[in-house]
């Protein structure tokens, strides 16, 4: 059989495994449902001529109507336009900080599991320092430090488009242990393999055997983990959000729609109720399809 | 053995002494600076008296400098004063910490009281039915935004059939020890839900690897009760790297309790953090992030001899590699 074929197998094999997973699939179902909304938010806004942004004062704490299917929030604005523009926001936001988690993760645990020695030495020491600070706490002052201290010119310090790559950087320089330590455990354990060794005999050098020999070798792994990972950061996303560390209205975000919700709470509970429930179902659904994922691509560990 | 704690000892000191300038020197890039607070306090105040309170309080120089001088400092024990509770740091600390202890404590054992069990039970019958509802709860559990469920909590319980107080704790008088407990049922709950998933999942996958392992067939084969088995043999095994996982846990619980404390205005660590960060209370927060820093190093070291001692394989003296 030739490679391709033994690929596509391989692949088959996965599919099944995955199918057999109903609620792995269903969370990747919601998840597309979700991300498809969330792309054409501002489509829907300009067909239905709402501004999810607009200001009504005398269009507050309306119910549910033909106009605005999940009634008004505290200053009049549409809450199903926000939810869906917040949700671009906080998918966004998850899925780039885990890619980019993941990136410098796989980065670090490859280089500590070729080189090990001093290397692999220094790099765990980095790794177990960071896992053992406060992440919560620090995560908060990281988000509000003041840019204009560190030279950033006060106009873009405060502007919206900030608020969100700052978050999404806070949360890479964090959250990048979990993969490294991975994928340092793995890159051990396929190093010394036996076409990794031929490699190095034809005298490939240490990049490309990382990159070519080592990096798909390991990918499973990191799929689940980034897949794990998406959930957690809009988690820590809608936490600062909700603290007013993190996207500032009127951008909205799943978190910063909440903010004010607990002073709302005898008036309008179904505005605490709605962004909640789905950073709830997004995250949930992440975690579910990541461990379907993880038995999927492990048909060993699925056993039993 | 003594030789291994004592370079861990070291090596906390030392990410303990890095983390201390690094968030040194992320609070001085906060918002405000404590002569900035006493300007926007005092209108009659001029620039050439900004300029010499800065010079007289060290604001004027270099980061490291400034940084040199807190060391020693907070050396010789003199940490500062807390701007928010007017009282030196570590007396705003102490009751906090107290606070955080009695919720932290309260909710960690019931977590285990109810994750250790079930996760045993479930661990017996893998893929049965029950097993797939607890799995389900555990997701939800870990995949829940920690101050909506507080805000469900409080919708509920009272708002709704009003049970229970929204938050707080009795402040004046001696309202004894129910109204206490009242005031702790929802945070604890909340806490709860939010750690029982991890735990049980964890303690059903040890014990899942446990009951596949030779000696559980042979204690089996010889005619052991599947009862004896599973407590006697296989418990004690699968425990380990359970204990091992919520002691790495429990420092971070101290602080990452925060947003439950917030919601329910517990004033525990994490609320205090919180405050000291949002309140320019450099002194307090710097101080209480450390403290919360120490717990975490402490937690993982307690982590590391407790699963020396639970089991004898693993040897502290010379750690394998790549292990």
């Amino acid at each position: 059989m030739s490679a391709l074929a033994l690929a596509a197998t391989a692949e088959e094999g996965f599919l099944r495994r995955l199918a057999r997973r109903p609620l792995a699939v269903a969370s990747a179902a919601i998840l597309a449902l979700v991300a498809l909304l969330a792309l054409i938010a501002p489509l829907l806004a300009q067909w239905s001529g709402i501004d999810p942004n607009a200001v009504d004062l005398l269009a507050r704490f309306e119910p549910p109507s033909a106009r605005h299917w999940l009634g008004t929030d505290d200053i009049g604005r549409d809450v199903l336009l926000r939810l869906l523009m917040g949700g671009r926001v906080s998918l966004f936001v998850g899925l780039t900080a885990a890619l980019g988690a993941a990136v410098i993760g796989t980065a670090i645990g490859l280089m500590a599991g070729y080189w090990g020695g001093r290397a692999d030495a220094a790099l765990m020491r980095l790794t177990d320092g960071v896992i053992a600070l406060p992440l919560l706490p620090l995560l908060i002052v990281l988000a509000a430090i003041d840019l204009a201290k560190l030279g950033v010119p006060a106009e873009i310090a405060a502007s919206d488009q900030v608020s969100l790559y700052r978050i999404i950087v806070i949360i890479v320089l964090t959250g990048w242990t979990t993969v490294a330590r991975l994928v340092r455990g793995a890159t051990l354990s396929v190093r010394t393999r036996d076409y990794v060794l031929a490699a190095i005999g034809q005298g490939a050098g240490p990049w490309r055997i990382m990159a070519v020999h080592i990096l798909p070798n390991v990918a499973a792994p990191i799929v689940v983990a980034t897949t794990l990972s998406v959930g957690n950061v809009i988690l820590t996303e809608t936490v600062l959000s909700f603290l007013g560390l993190g996207i500032q209205p009127p951008l909205p975000s799943w978190g910063n729609m909440l903010t004010n919700a607990q002073e709302l709470l005898t008036t309008a509970p179904m505005l605490a109720i709605w962004p909640g429930l789905l950073i709830f179902v997004t995250v949930i659904a992440c975690n579910l399809l990541g461990d379907g994922l993880q038995d999927a691509l492990d048909p060993r560990a699925a056993q039993g | 053995m003594t030789r291994y704690i004592l370079d861990r000892l070291v090596q906390s000191a030392l990410v303990l002494l890095a983390m201390s300038f690094v968030i040194y020197g992320l609070i001085g890039l906060m918002p405000g600076d404590p002569v900035d607070l006493m300007i926007s306090a005092d209108p009659k105040m001029t620039a050439a008296d900004a300029a010499r309170l800065k010079a007289l309080h060290g604001l004027d120089q270099p980061l490291v400098a400034r940084y040199g001088q807190w060391l020693k400092a907070a050396a010789s024990g003199d940490l500062g004063y807390s701007r928010l509770y007017a009282k030196p740091v570590l007396q705003a600390l102490g009751p906090a910490l107290l606070s955080t202890t009695v919720l932290v404590g309260a909710s960690f054992l019931l977590s285990l009281a109810i994750a250790l069990p079930a996760g045993v039970w479930v661990a017996t019958r893998p893929d049965g039915p029950a097993d797939r509802a607890v799995n389900l709860f555990c997701f939800a559990g870990v995949s829940m935004p920690p101050f909506w469920l507080a805000i469900l909590l409080i919708l509920v319980f009272a708002v709704g059939l009003g049970w229970l107080p929204a938050g707080g704790t009795p402040t004046r008088g001696d309202a004894g020890l129910v109204d206490y407990a009242r005031h702790l049922v929802l945070p604890v709950a909340t806490l709860t839900l939010l750690q029982v998933g991890g735990y049980l999942r964890f303690m059903r996958a040890a014990m899942i690897e446990t009951l596949r392992q030779d000696y559980i067939r042979t204690a089996l084969a010889k005619g052991a009760s599947p009862r004896r088995v599973l407590l006697g043999h296989a418990l004690r095994n699968a425990l380990n790297p359970v204990v091992t996982v919520v002691a790495l846990g429990f420092g971070g619980l101290f602080s990452g309790a925060l947003i439950t404390e917030t919601m329910f205005a517990w004033p525990g660590m994490g609320k205090l953090i919180l405050d000291a960060i949002m309140g320019n209370d450099f002194n307090l927060a710097l101080v209480a992030l450390l403290f919360a820093t120490l717990l975490i190093l402490a937690a993982n070291l307690l982590a590391d001899l407790a699963y020396a001692w639970l089991d004898p394989r693993v040897s502290l003296a010379a750690p394998e590699r790549g292990a």
